[in-house]
Order: structure tokens, then sequence, then C-alpha cells
């Protein structure tokens, strides 16, 4: 007891000076990387234009097809400005007129035009007459020498964020601490109590009667004794056993909970939550066939063409994705291992043709038995894909959300009711059924969707 | 008190000291049991720890692991395309617009393709000509995935590589260019103008090339005599549908006739419209589909049939003809003559007889009666063969004067009556190359076996009318190392380009006129002007007409035929006629390993996986030749060896046939192929080696053979005992003239003792289906001519399974629609009617029962499809213990097959038995080695359907799936169903419009109007099942009833 009261003062006091440590420790990196800051905006200057507008306009206006550092569309354009001029001898407004017009140029036969312009498999860059000249100069400032990532300037926010909420947690842990002592004190109280009161007992002469209750016979002796309770005990034994054994048995073929791991990492929660990418841009089928269709990898190119590496959220990883490895490198990793199924050569921006199929693991099995149909919920029932499918926009790894039991299809036919507004198909059916059932509105159940054979054939 | 009495077996026991009853008295068994043999090794298993104990824990605890192992299930794979093509989407189907042209059958299709694979055939409803349809033609989609196909090229038995092949054949060419040696093509008739035009080219190239058409069965005779008339090697085409009067002497128009493709137009005019219909009256010996159809037939010796034809044509020019005819015959000549003649150019007259004269004689009576249903000036160009070519080929083959032999389509070791001599020429070629899709007879004596493209991997076009051209385009990347003929001649040629350029090209210059390539590639048809050649040649034929039109015209033609009517009316045969035919399921054998066409119940026999002879009643009894139900039901028939000038056909199995014709017998084309066939398909006879000089019909001897052969025979009741409310049939006179209720009877029942029509009672309460669909069906038993193309459709889209000979032969035939044959005892169903109603006393009930089970000589022949009738108040529900058969709103009858647990109480108390059993699994299982058995014949599962595991009912769904897809496409557009889009396999197929399908709560629908009619009748309307598949009463053009 006493131990436990002396614990509680000196943990949390540990804890206290634990988290000022942490605290001044933070405060301290801010300063360090806001200076980092300062010194970079310094150097920036020597440039005309305004590398943080420049970039604002880069990733509005070229981003699609250009890179800084590495071929894509069009070439890399880390310091193009000096690399012109070096080794080709061009001046600033050959860029100028080049952007503004690159189309023209390559009309005129500009020499070094014509050659970018075959280089790049003959497509032409689209023309930028609204650019201005101070608006290429700061792209050109942009990619002369890029402004750190915004990240680093917004860390001492997050770290302070982070202070106060540690702070929080140490003054719950510190209730917690003084209910727990005030618990511990009165249970001493109370035992301590008792004590003085048998003792004044005794003191009185009032002793229980031990030897009677050794006559008595044990209550397992007296219940085997008693048949009948032996009987009833056993039916429920059985009973419950059978109960358990039973949804044991229910649940097998079950999968609800399904998480296998797939060969590429591929993380709904980056591209439907984070990004908010439309279900249906990938699983487009599931619009107007039974299968919602896993997105063939040229579905997955028309954006990885250009996303090669994974540069993770505004607030970096969180400790929970850091804890299972997902690390930014871990990401763009996994982006590599999509190039390789594909075929894509990263140097050359080009289709090698040698592809390796992915092989996923299916997660939602439905039996060959049960027809089941992805347009008719999704087009014609305007149901949502997490209904059945989950929050799979916070699902890092798919898995089976519904059980896909008949049940379960059954309950949702029974009580969801369908949408028939605006469909030419349903306007006489449901007028008539709707006086025939003396409803508005229809549920599948009354429209024929629990028929075995609308489903089993 | 104890018993002193001894029981004893052997008097030795009784002697205590006898050393063999103390040795027997510890030993179990007097003689040591050889364990040994099925122990196997002793030694091992004396050595072995373990025990019979032992052995049982292990059994126990792996079956208990097995289990619980089960209760995790497998990993499924999911492989997404690395690039997928914009036109798939899987899940939903493509439908590719093609041509069948194989040499035998012709037609322009739709094949459905799912995720790529072709798994269906359609008709391609919006051809003008060729949209017909036919059980080969629904099956040959089968024959794509063939396990037994060539893989690749081969030299012998060697596997070669096509580089391999191409060297030889150019060296060959070039050391042929200039020679007197000959370049011949033996090839299929293709009906192409591109490959016409290349073999053309190539001809430019190598002057010394010869192309010689065969066709396995020859249409010579026809085509000799059009050419003769008419200028140019081709058939006429008939239009059935403009015809009042039809008279055919042994044509099968409905079957196989000149390519066949006439069930349509001849189906239109057969359904009665405002009273009329047309008049069809069959000669012939065989009993045919097409006699089946007839109003009237006749049953005549192929001699008899030309003396006939002699003696109409006679009888229409008014100048006797003399023939010994009997006198009944004689006067339904003059008869018919007189028809003809009411009916002017409503009335056509085809024959079959393989004859030119007689050929020339039918061209002669129709161009006479100037017949609006003969079409000459846009010719058929689906048979081409010239068996005088192939004659010549021979002999320039044994005269060493061939260098080099390209075979395409065509397997003349197998079809030709003498082999002998084609093998020995064969032999004497340098160079010899057979382009097949399997293994076959001519593969094992040519040099070179080159695996060719199945049509639905091919490019390629045709015109199988003149004006009418279709084109082929592949639907699938060829499974195998496969080439096709053309572009094989195309890379002998040294041609860059490939065949689909060279087809596009001609059509682009020669046939399109301007029109655009990619919507004839779309549509799969044009229609056009033929090329300039072909013109010239109808403005000679207008001119020939203009000229026949003058008055002196019949007695020109009269003084023209004089010979061939002469050389007609003396025709005599010796001994018994055989007259060989192709079957609606067979045809010509080029399918004979697809496992479809193999279970395909034939039309008329009803029997399938075999060829048989069939001959008439009193011959059977004459020869001593018999048929016989046995006890497990299956039919069992006697042998027959058939002798023809020196050729014996050994153990013909012998069917039974009412309607053949005395004196003759027929055999069928087709069966008794063995190489390149998986072992079931290897059934029947060569009929081939009996058609000599190309003639179909033969003078045989036959003798009984020893031994009973086991049919595969599926129906065995063959008539109807007078039970008129199964087919009702009534004549077109008691149809115009009487009241619906005299020839359309509503079966009486008794309620409260008062006589009522039995559609009155109902025991159970009907569900409301006015809302939503309510599906119908109606089967027009006047337009259905039992073609069969139904079934094969059926069962590519319902997955059905094949279960081979001995399995059907036990009645286990898992067909979900069947087409009933029924002959009628007396000389018309109406007659078994009238016979059974005037049926008095035990006696009489007892013989004349008996003698209504058998057939009539020459009975009347009814086709009854029977698929299952989706019952409103279903018989099959209310017994089923576990509710897996339910009803719907929508009409359909549901079956939920994990649901069943295999009791067939539904399949008994069907009173229409359409229900199936699967009594064996037949997906997966050696013993069933059918296409369900191999990942190649599996591709062409409809994904769509279940496919059914062992001890499940199953049956027909109405195509669920099809009436499903239909709503939920016009679900998702946010519109109506139009009435076209509910279609079931069957009904799509149809080419004759017989099978209609559709939704009743629709009254614009094309089934609500017909359920109007008059004709309906439910099948056993008395049992109060109310159905949801009705028929029309079939309507003969008959005087008499």
């Amino acid at each position: 007891m006493k131990k436990v009261s002396n614990r509680n003062p000196f943990s949390s006091f540990f804890g206290f000076s634990l988290v000022t440590l942490l605290l001044i420790f933070n405060t301290g990196l801010a300063q360090d990387s806001a200076a980092e800051t300062e010194a970079t905006t310094t150097t920036e200057e020597v440039v005309g234009g305004d590398p943080v507008k420049g970039k604002q306009l880069f990733n509005q206006n070229c981003a699609a097809c250009h890179s800084l550092n590495r071929k894509m569309t069009g070439p890399a354009l880390a310091n193009v400005e000096s690399r012109l001029a070096e080794e080709e001898g061009l001046d600033k407004d050959w860029l100028y007129r080049w952007i503004k017009n690159s189309p023209a140029m390559i009309a005129e036969g500009d020499a070094y035009a014509v050659r970018t312009y075959n280089e790049y498999n003959q497509a032409a860059m689209t023309a930028f007459p609204t650019l201005s000249d101070q608006d290429i100069d700061d792209i050109l400032a942009y990619t002369a020498a890029p402004p750190p990532a915004p990240v680093v300037a917004t860390t001492p926010v997050a770290g302070s964020g982070d202070g106060s909420g540690s702070g929080s947690a140490i003054s719950n842990e510190l209730i917690l601490g003084a209910l727990v002592l005030i618990f511990g004190l009165l249970v001493m109280m109370l035992f301590l109590v008792n004590k003085t009161l048998k003792r004044i007992a005794e003191a009185n002469g009032l002793v229980k009667e031990k030897a009677l209750a050794e006559k008595r016979t044990p209550i397992w002796k007296a219940f085997a004794q008693n048949q009948f309770l032996v009987l009833v005990t056993s039916i429920l034994l059985i009973l419950a056993a059978a109960y358990f054994a039973y949804g044991w048995m229910m649940q097998l073929g079950i999968d609800q909970g399904y998480e296998p791991v797939q060969p590429i990492h591929y993380s709904h929660k980056i591209h439907a939550g984070d990004n908010k990418i439309e279900c249906n841009y990938c699983h487009s089928s599931a619009r107007v066939s039974k299968h919602s269709g896993i997105p063939s990898l040229n579905v997955c190119m028309n954006c990885h063409k250009s996303i090669y590496e994974y540069t993770g959220n505004a607030e970096g990883p969180s400790a929970e994705d850091l804890a299972n490895g997902y690390t930014n490198e871990f990401y763009t990793g996994e982006i590599k291992k999509l190039y390789k199924a594909v075929g894509w050569d990263e140097e050359n921006q080009q289709y090698t043709g040698e592809t390796q199929p992915v092989q996923w693991v299916r997660v939602h099995n439905l039996p060959d038995l049960a027809y089941f149909n992805h347009s008719q919920h999704v087009t014609v029932g305007k149901i949502e894909c997490q209904t059945c499918h989950g929050p799979i926009e916070e699902m890092e790894i798919v898995q089976q959300f519904a059980p896909l039991t008949m049940g379960w299809c059954i309950k949702c036919h029974q009580e969801t009711n369908v949408d028939v507004k605006d469909n030419g198909y349903y306007e006489k059916i449901h007028a008539e059924l709707s006086k025939k059932y003396e409803v508005d509105k229809l549920t599948a159940a009354q429209l024929g969707g629990l028929e075995c054979g609308k489903c089993h054939y | 008190m104890a018993s002193t009495k001894k029981y004893w077996k052997n008097e030795a026991e009784l002697n205590p000291n006898d050393s063999t009853i103390k040795k027997l008295r510890y030993n179990e068994f007097p003689e040591e049991i050889p364990v040994d043999e099925f122990l196997g090794d002793g030694d091992t298993l004396s050595d072995s720890n373990t025990s019979r104990r032992d052995f049982l824990k292990y059994v126990g605890f792996s079956t208990a692991a097995a289990s619980i192992a089960a209760c995790e299930g497998p990993v499924r794979k999911s492989i997404p395309y690395v690039m997928k093509p914009d036109s798939i989407v899987p899940g939903i189907a493509n439908y590719y617009a093609t041509t069948i042209a194989n040499g035998f059958d012709f037609a322009s299709i739709l094949v459905k393709t799912r995720e790529g694979r072709p798994i269906k055939i359609e008709r391609n409803k919006e051809a003008k000509f060729g949209s017909h349809s036919s059980a080969r033609i629904q099956a040959s989609v089968l024959s794509l995935y063939d396990s037994s196909r060539l893989q690749g090229p081969r030299a012998g038995d060697q596997d070669i590589s096509w580089e391999v092949l191409d060297a030889t054949v150019k060296a060959q060419l070039n050391s042929l260019k200039g020679s007197d040696k000959q370049i011949a093509f033996l090839t299929q008739t293709y009906a192409s103008p591109s490959t016409a035009k290349l073999i053309e080219e190539f001809k430019a190239q190598y002057p010394n090339t010869k192309h010689i058409s065969y066709d396995a069965i020859s249409e010579d005779a026809a085509l000799d005599a059009f050419e003769a008339k008419y200028g140019s090697r081709a058939l006429p085409d008939y239009r059935f549908e403009n015809a009042d009067v039809i008279i055919s002497f042994g044509a099968d128009f409905l079957g196989d006739w000149q390519g066949g493709g006439f069930s349509s137009g001849y189906a239109k005019g057969r359904v009665p419209k405002d009273g009329k219909m047309s008049k069809h009256v069959q000669f012939e010996s065989n009993m045919t589909l097409t006699g089946a159809n007839a109003d009237q037939r006749i049953a005549l010796t192929p001699s008899e049939q030309k003396k006939a034809l002699a003696s109409l044509f006679g009888a229409l020019n008014n100048s006797s003809v003399s023939t010994d005819l009997n006198d009944a015959v004689k006067q339904t000549i003059q008869q018919i003559a007189k028809t003809i003649g009411e009916a002017g150019s409503k009335a056509v007259v085809v024959t079959g007889i393989d004859d030119v004269g007689a050929q020339s004689i039918a061209i002669a009576i129709n161009e006479m009666i100037e017949s609006e249903a003969v079409d000459t000036d846009a010719p058929k160009n689906i048979r081409q063969g010239n068996t005088k070519d192939l004659v010549q080929l021979t002999q320039d083959m044994n005269a060493g004067n061939v260098g080099l032999l390209i075979m395409d389509g065509v397997n003349p070791m197998y079809t030709l009556a003498d082999t002998t001599a084609f093998e020995s020429g064969l032999s004497k070629v340098n160079v010899s190359i057979c382009f097949t899709m399997a293994m076959n007879e001519t593969c094992m004596v040519s040099k070179y076996s080159a695996a060719a493209n199945h049509y639905l991997e091919s490019w390629g076009d045709t015109e199988m009318k003149k004006g009418h051209f279709s084109l082929m385009q592949p639907t699938i990347k060829q499974l195998f190392d496969t080439r096709q003929f053309q572009s094989a001649l195309m890379m002998w040629l040294d041609k860059e380009e490939s065949y689909y350029d060279f087809v596009k090209a001609t059509w682009e210059t020669d046939i399109l006129n301007g029109g655009s390539w990619n919507q004839a590639l779309h549509d799969g048809v044009f229609s056009g002007e033929s090329s300039m050649e072909t013109d010239e040649t109808t403005a000679v034929i207008v001119e020939e007409t203009t000229d026949s039109n003058a008055d002196t015209a019949s007695s020109e033609g009269v003084a023209g035929m004089a010979s061939a009517v002469g050389a007609l009316a003396g025709a005599s045969a010796q001994g018994y006629e055989l007259t060989l035919y192709s079957k609606a399921g067979m045809g010509d054998g080029q399918m004979a390993n697809n496992p479809w066409i193999q279970e395909f119940p034939d039309p008329i026999t009803r029997v399938s996986w075999d060829n048989y002879l069939t001959v008439s009643k009193s011959d059977a009894q004459n020869l001593g030749l018999v048929n016989e139900n046995v006890a497990n039901g299956g039919l069992d028939g006697s042998y027959a060896n058939v002798k023809a000038d020196g050729i014996v056909l050994e153990n013909i199995p012998v069917v039974i046939q009412p309607g053949q014709a005395v004196g003759t017998i027929g055999l069928s084309y087709g069966y008794g192929r063995t190489v390149g066939l998986k072992e079931e398909m290897q059934t029947g006879v060569n009929a081939y080696t009996i058609y000599k000089d190309f003639k179909n019909v033969q003078e045989v001897e036959i003798e009984k053979a020893s031994g009973m052969h086991e049919f595969a025979c599926i129906q065995l009741h063959n008539t109807l005992m007078g039970r008129g409310d199964i087919i009702k049939e009534t004549s077109l006179e008691t149809y115009n003239s009487e009241d619906a209720s005299e020839w359309n009877h509503v079966p009486q029942v008794s309620l409260n003792h008062q006589e009522v029509p039995a559609t009155s009672v109902d025991l159970w309460e009907s569900f409301d289906r006015s809302i939503g669909h309510h599906f119908n069906m109606s089967i027009d038993l006047n337009a259905c001519t039992g073609c069969g193309a139904c079934v094969i459709a059926c069962h590519a889209e319902n997955n059905v399974p094949v279960v081979g000979k001995q399995e059907v032969r036990l009645s286990r035939d898992m067909h979900w629609l069947r087409i009933d044959r029924y002959y009628s005892s007396e000389d018309t169903f109406e007659g078994d009617n009238t016979k059974k109603k005037e049926i008095s006393g035990a006696f009489e009930s007892k013989t004349k029962f008996g003698e209504m089970e058998d057939p009539a000589a020459n009975p009347m022949v009814a086709f009854q499809p029977v698929m299952c009738q989706h019952c409103n108040h279903a018989p099959c529900e209310t017994v089923c213990p576990v509710a897996a058969t339910t009803h719907s709103r929508q009409g359909q009858n549901h079956m939920a097959y994990n649901r069943c647990v295999g009791t067939r109480y539904c399949a008994n108390n069907c009173p229409y038995k359409v229900r199936r059993f699967n009594w064996f699994l037949y997906n997966n299982n050696d013993e069933f080695d059918f296409h369900f058995n191999d990942d190649l014949g599996k591709m062409v599962i409809n994904p769509d359907v279940t496919v059914r595991s062992r001890g499940v009912i199953e049956k027909c769904s109405l195509c669920i799936q099809m009436t499903q897809k239909s709503i939920l496409d016009a679900k998702r557009d946010g519109r109506e169903v139009k009435d076209d889009e509910f279609q079931t396999a069957c009904s799509n197929a149809c080419d004759t419009g017989a099978i209609v399908f559709g939704d009743i709560n629709n009254k614009e629908s094309e089934v609500s109007k017909l359920k109007e009619s008059e004709r309906v009748y439910h099948l056993l309307e008395s049992v109060g099942t109310q159905p949801n598949v009705f028929y029309h009463v079939k309507v003969r053009n008959t005087d008499e009833a």
C-alpha cells in the first residue's frame, strides 16, 4: 500500500520533467530550421524572379509534362536557363518565345526547337501566350533554385501542437494518479475499520459457529447429489455448447475482415482518402458491368507517369505510419514495383513491352452460385461504394468490410428504398406497386429483389 | 438338462482323432486366402509399423484435418490486364458480325464474346440473306476449343515450324515455275471473292496452277443442270415464302439440300394467315425433316421418284409419259399437276434427285410456270465442287504430273468412296500439304499437315448469293500456331501485306463501290452489285427468260427435255435402293469431334451418338431385322451388312423407320471417322465408302448380321396413342370453317358433377402478375420444322453438360430443351383420335391400344419443342422439401441449384418431364471426357450461368440471365424495355419464328398478340398447371381431317 502511494507522485514528476525536456528540445529544433529557411531565401535574391511565385506557376502550367530533375513528357527543367545559355548559346528571349508559342518556332525551323521536338516523340508543347515575361522569369527562378518545401516552415507549429498534446496527456495522468491515491487510502481505511470492529466483536465474545459450518456438506457434493440440478445444468451446458458451436459453424467461410497482403502495397487511404480520387476513376467498369474490375495497369500509369515518387502528405508521415514502416521511401518503392510490372522505362519515359501482370489477391470472393452485378447497385441503385466496402478511403490495406452472406444481402434488400427518381424504367412499375402496397417508397424486396432466381442462376 | 447331441457338417467330424478336422477347427478359412494379391508385397507389409488401427487413426485425423482446412477459403488471385483494350469491359459481352463458311455451312452470324472469348453464335438478323440457323452453325463455336486441334504445322509425325514449311513450299514453287508439272489446289467451296482473286493472282505467277473445288457431298447434278441452262456454275435460290404450292421430289430443303437455309422462308408460308397457307407435297424415300413437315408425303423409291417427276412434267405439258407407277401415285400426280396449274407462278417444284436430267426438268418446270419462288438471277455460290475435276486431278496425280498439292477444308481420304486411287496419287506428288484444324485421314498420307485456323480466328469474305457479300473477321487471336490457307498463300506469293489487307483492298476496289469498309465490317454483310463478268451472264439469262415466255415455250421445253424425261421414266433399280443423306446434326462430318453435335438427337429418329441404316417395317420383317426396347430403357437394333458392287459395309445398326419407302434404305454421312477424334466420338460407320461415283443413291443388297447394337435413343415411345391434347392438329379446312372450340378443344373436368373447362378450375390462389414483367413463350407448331438449332443454342447458353452415349442410353440426357417427335398410328393424327374414341370394351381396348403403339407405314409426323413450361401453378414447387424451386412474379420458375438436395421429387411430379438430374459431376471428371474436362473446352462456358455440380436438378430457366440483363440495361439507361430485347437462347436461334418470347404485360409485344390467337393451347391443359409456355395448334393444308 505504501509503495503505491509513493510511486504515483514520483512517476508523474518523471513524466512532467520528460515533457519539459522535450518541449525545450523541440523549440530548439524549430529555431534551427527557421534559420535555414532564411539562409536559402537570401541566396535566391541573386536571380531576377520570385521562386515562390514561380513554383506556383510551375505547378499550374508545367508540372504535367516537366519535372525539375528528370525527363518526363518534356525535358528536365532544373537550371534550364543556364543550361541553354551554356550548351546551346540561347538567351532568355529564345525561352520567352519558345514558352509563349513553341509550335510556331518549330514551324519556323529553329534548329534547337526542331531537335527538341523530334527528341521528345514529336509531342508539341502547349503554347502559353498568357504567361508574361515576369511570370516566365519567376518560373525560371524556381527552376534555377527551388524554394525549400513548405513542410519545413510549418514544423514549429506542428512541434508546438505536439507539445500541447502531450501536455494535456500528462494532466490526465496526474488526475488519474490522484484518484488512484484517494481510492487506495479509502481501501486502507475500510480495512482498518473492519479490523477494529472485528477486534471489538471478539472482545465482546461474539464468535462465529465454525463447527456448524464444517458439518454442512460441501456445495459440489450437494450439487452432485441433486440429480435434477445435474440434469438441468447439463442441458444448459449442452445448449450453450450447441449455441457456440452453431455460432462457430455459421462463421465458417465468412471472411469478414480478410486483409490479405498484396503484391504491391496499394494504399486506398492515399488514393481515395488523401487525394480524393473518385472510386469510379479506377473501378470504371462498376458503372456498366457486373464486375467492379481491378483497374488495368495502364490506368495507374495515367497518373503515375508523372507521379514517380511519394512525397508524403503535408504533415509528414504520422507516427503510426512510421511504426508500420510506411515511409515515403517505402511508397516510392511500391511505385517502382508498378513500373516494373507495367514495363515502364523511367529513364526514357517509354514502355519496354516487358510486362509482369500483377497477381492481386482477391479480397471479396462471392461464390459462383451467386450473381452480383455492380452496375445494378452503383448506377441504378446509386448506392455508395462504402455501403458494402466500408470506409475504403481510410484503409491502408483493403479488408473485407461486409460479411457477404446471403442474410446480409437480404437485410439490405428489405430495408433499402429503391431510388426510382428520374428512371424511366421504374416509372410505371413504381406507380402501380406503390398503389398496391400503399406506400410511397419501395424496397428492393417489394420489387422482387428477394426471389431466388434473381441472384441464383 | 444338458444335451449330448452333436451337430456335424461332415462325417469326419465324428471321428475325434481326424487330423484334418483338428486343423480345420482352428482355421477360420479352410484354404489360405491369397492376401498377397491385394496387399501387394508381403515383405514390405510385414516390415511396416502401421497396423490397421493406426491406419484408421490416420484416416480419421486426416479427414478431420481436411475438413477443418477446407473451412479456410482458398486464396484467389485476380490478374487484371496490363494494358486493357478499350473495347473490352470485364463482364460485358461484345458482339462481332462474321461469317461461317466451312464448305458445308454458310451463314452470316454474330459472335458473342466475353473477355475476348467467343462463347455463342447468334444469327445476324440484319443480313438479308444467310441469316439462317442450324444445329451445326450453333455448335461450331465449340470446335474452336477442340482439344484435339493441331497446334502447329507438321511433317508426318514431326512438329515443324512454319519457316520450314514456307521454305519447302517456296523451293518447290521455284522448281515448278515453267515446269510441266501442275500445282494443284484442292479446296472446299469458298464462295469468296477475295480468295478467288488471290488464286487468280497465284495463277498469274504460276500458270501451271489448277484450282479444284470439292464438296464432300456433291451437288454436281444441280450445278451441271444450272450451268447448262444459265451459263454459270451456281445454284438457284428458292424463296419458299412466295410459293403457295411446293412440290418436292426427294429434296430435303429443310435439311441440307443445296446448302440449306430455306426454312425461314418456308415457315413464313406455313403459318395460316387469313385462312391461307402453302401446300407442300413431298415425294421421298427416307423420312426427312422436309417430309415430316409436308402436308402430304408420298413414300417412293428413288427410281419411282424419277418416274413421278417425269410424269408430272408430262402432265404439265399435256403429253403422256408412260410409267409403271401405281394408279394412286399417278392420280396424285394428275392432281398435283392440276394444283400447279391453278397456282401458276405461285408454285414451285424442287428436286433432290441426283441426276442432271431430273434437275433440268425441275428447272424447266419452274421456268415454264414462271415460278416466283425461284431466283436464278442472283444464284447461290455455296456449292462449287466439280467431281470431274477431282477425277481428273486423281489421274494427273497418278501420272506423276502434280508437283505440289495444297488441300484446304477437304478430307478426301475420308470422303471419297475409293481412296486407293487418291492415296496412290498422293504418294506420287512431290510436296503435298493438307490444311486442317485437327489430324485427319488425309493428313496421315500427306507429307505436311498445316495447322489451319478456325473460322473464328480468320479473315475472309463470301458472296454466298450473287450481290450478297459478307465478311469474316477473327473474334479471337489464334489459339495455336496456326495459319489460314489464304495467309499462307500470300506468304508463298511473297506478298508483304496480310490477308486482311488483301480482303480490304479487294472490297474497296471491287465490292464496296464507295461504301464504308468499317460499316461493312460492323454489319458483317453488304449488298451490292456483283462484278461485271456475272452481269453479262445475267443479261443472257434475261434474254433466255424472255424467250421462254413465248407461246412456243412449253413445246420447246418438252422437246428439249424429251430424252431426259425418257431416261427418267424408264428408271429402274435392282435390289434395295440406298439413299445417302446428311443428318441435321452431323452434316458432312467435319464437326465429328464436337460433343454437342454427337449428343444432338436426330430430329427424326431421336438417336444420338450414331448413324444407322433406316429400314421400312415390312423390309425389316422380311430381313429379320428388329428393334427392341430392353429392360434399362435402352433401344437395341439388329446389325446388317450392306453390299454394293464389291464394297461391303459391315455391322451397320438398323433403325426401323416409319415412312421409309419399301425397298429403300437410308444411311447418313459424317460418321465412322477415327483419325484425330477422341475415342468417344468415334461413332457410327462411314457412309462415304459406299458413295460411289458421287451418287447419293446406290443399289445395294442387305443381309442381317449377328448381334444387337445398343443405341442412345432419347425417345422410345413414338405415337401419341390418340392423346390429342398433347399435339393438337387440324386441317386447314376445319380451321377455316369450324369454330375454334371444335379444333382447339379445351379439356373438360368435372366440378360439382358438371363438365367445365379445365382452365376454369383452380386449386391455388393466383399470384398477381399484372405489375412488372410477365414472361411468356409462344411456340408455333406450324412454323417449327424440328431442325434443332434451339437445342444446341440452349446447350451453349446454359452450360448444359454433355453426358456421353451410355448416359443418354439410360435416359439421363441433359438437354433442357427437347424436340419431341410423334408419328401417327393411323394415316393422320386425327385418325388416331377417332380410333381412340371408338374403342369400347376391355377386349377392344387391349387390342386397339396395342395397335396404336405402332406408327403407321407412312405416318404423319409432328414436332413439339418442350422445355420447362414455367407453370403458374407448378407441381414441382409444391413438392420440393427445401424450397429450391420457387416461383417468381415474372412468371419464371426458379431453380436455386445450391439449395437443391437432390430428392428428385420435383422431377417425378413434373407432368412434362423437363427436369434433369446431375447424376454425376460432369465437369473435371475423366469419366466424362468432353469439353468440360479440359481447360480449352471450358473457354466456351458462359460466365453468367452457374456450372452445376453433382446431385442437383436443373432445367430451363427461360434464360433468366438474358432477361435480367435486358432489364438491367433498361434500368441503366432509364427507359422501358423494348419488346425485341427480351429473348431466350432458343428464340434467338429460331430462324422460322416458331419460338417467340416476350412480356405479356406489354400489350404491344409480339408474344401478347400471339397469345390472342385462336390457335393457342397449353400442354396438358387438363392438369391445371397454367404454363407460361403456350403452343399453337398445328394446321395442315389438307382437305380431309
